[in-house]
């Protein structure tokens, strides 16, 4: 299937969960909001929330930020 | 100053130095600034992570959450619905609900867009937020605020980043005459004197990030906010003298020859 991560086309072997995502990315589930189809999801549902062909999917963490925009 | 905290919807801190994490170098420098700040609120950004680079490492390794409040903020969001967006995702990425709300005006002034604010402020608060707002330094825009249930407001002391210090004390006075909530002065700050200042107004706390990340040397000018930030409170509260326009002698004339 074919699945948009931050802005990239990214192909991927289903079934594939968030959580098997994070991890291929090597990203901590703690530290990152996931958002899919504009649909943000609780961190509860990444082990069980399979992603499917077309998903357009945002990882965002914390970044360095304070006042300036 | 530990005696004296500042509490905000019934949590309590530390520091009325807070601090915001952009424009450092790298993470080390942030952490080093931070810590000489003495702050324990310290305000982040949300972005998209960096996929392609796995090796990047993180913000939140380096600022230990038991140490610190993470104040999200929404900056760069320029309408309502990017503000909320942004803050329902901080409250995904995070474990609380407090979020400096920004909805930004125009990218000159990086001034908020007061109408906006309000609008997504109460939203927001409906979804169970802690609303920390960004505004001018317009009184009626922080009662408004206030009103509709934010427990506290963030008036700017001038444009972010721009280190001007105080460009309106007079409003910054009212705001805080008309507020029943504690009044945090954040952007613009330049030194430690312009901190100093807001502190001696009456300021609960001041938030800034430029004023020390932009320093030549960031660490001793966070330790300079923080004493700043100290000394302002600790006048505030002793109560200056007023202003008069002849001499007072300190000694006395008795005993003179």
């Amino acid at each position: 299937m074919k699945i948009v991560v931050n802005g990239e086309q990214h192909q991927a072997e289903e079934p594939l969960t968030v959580t098997l995502l994070l991890q291929k990315l090597n990203l901590r589930s703690e530290q990152v909001a996931v958002e899919i189809n504009l649909k943000i999801l609780e961190r509860g549902d990444f082990p069980t929330w399979n992603l499917h062909d077309g998903d357009k999917v945002e990882i965002l963490s914390f970044m360095g930020g304070g006042s300036p925009a | 100053m530990n005696q004296d905290p500042l509490i905000i919807a019934g949590r309590t801190f530390r520091s009325r130095l807070w601090v915001g994490t952009g424009k450092y170098q790298n993470f080390e420098e942030t952490r080093n600034a931070i810590e000489a700040s003495g702050a324990d609120v310290v305000t982040v950004a949300v972005r998209r992570v960096n996929i392609t680079d796995n090796k990047s490492e993180n913000l939140l390794d380096y600022l230990d959450p038991k140490k610190y409040t993470i104040l999200p903020n929404t900056a760069g969001c320029y309408t309502v619905e990017d503000a909320v967006r942004y803050s329902r995702l901080a409250r995904a990425a995070g474990v609380s609900d407090l979020v400096k709300l920004e909805v930004i005006g125009d990218e000159r002034t990086l001034f908020p867009d007061t109408a906006g604010l309000i609008e997504a402020a109460k939203i927001l608060i409906a979804e169970g937020f802690v609303v920390l707002p960004y505004t001018n330094d317009d009184p009626i825009v922080a009662k408004k605020l206030v009103d509709i249930g934010c427990p506290a407001v963030m008036p700017l002391a001038a444009p972010i980043g721009s280190g001007l210090g105080i460009r309106n004390p007079y409003n910054l006075k009212i705001i805080l005459e008309t507020v029943n909530v504690p009044v945090i002065v954040d952007a613009g700050v330049g030194t430690a004197s312009d901190a100093a200042l807001a502190m001696e107004y009456g300021a609960d706390a001041v938030l800034m990030n430029t004023a020390i990340a932009g320093a030549r040397d960031p660490l001793m000018m966070a330790t300079a906010m923080r004493f700043a930030v100290d000394a302002g409170r600790l006048a505030f509260k002793a109560g200056r003298i007023p202003r008069k326009l002849y001499a007072t002698a300190s000694s006395p004339i008795e005993g003179m020859l």
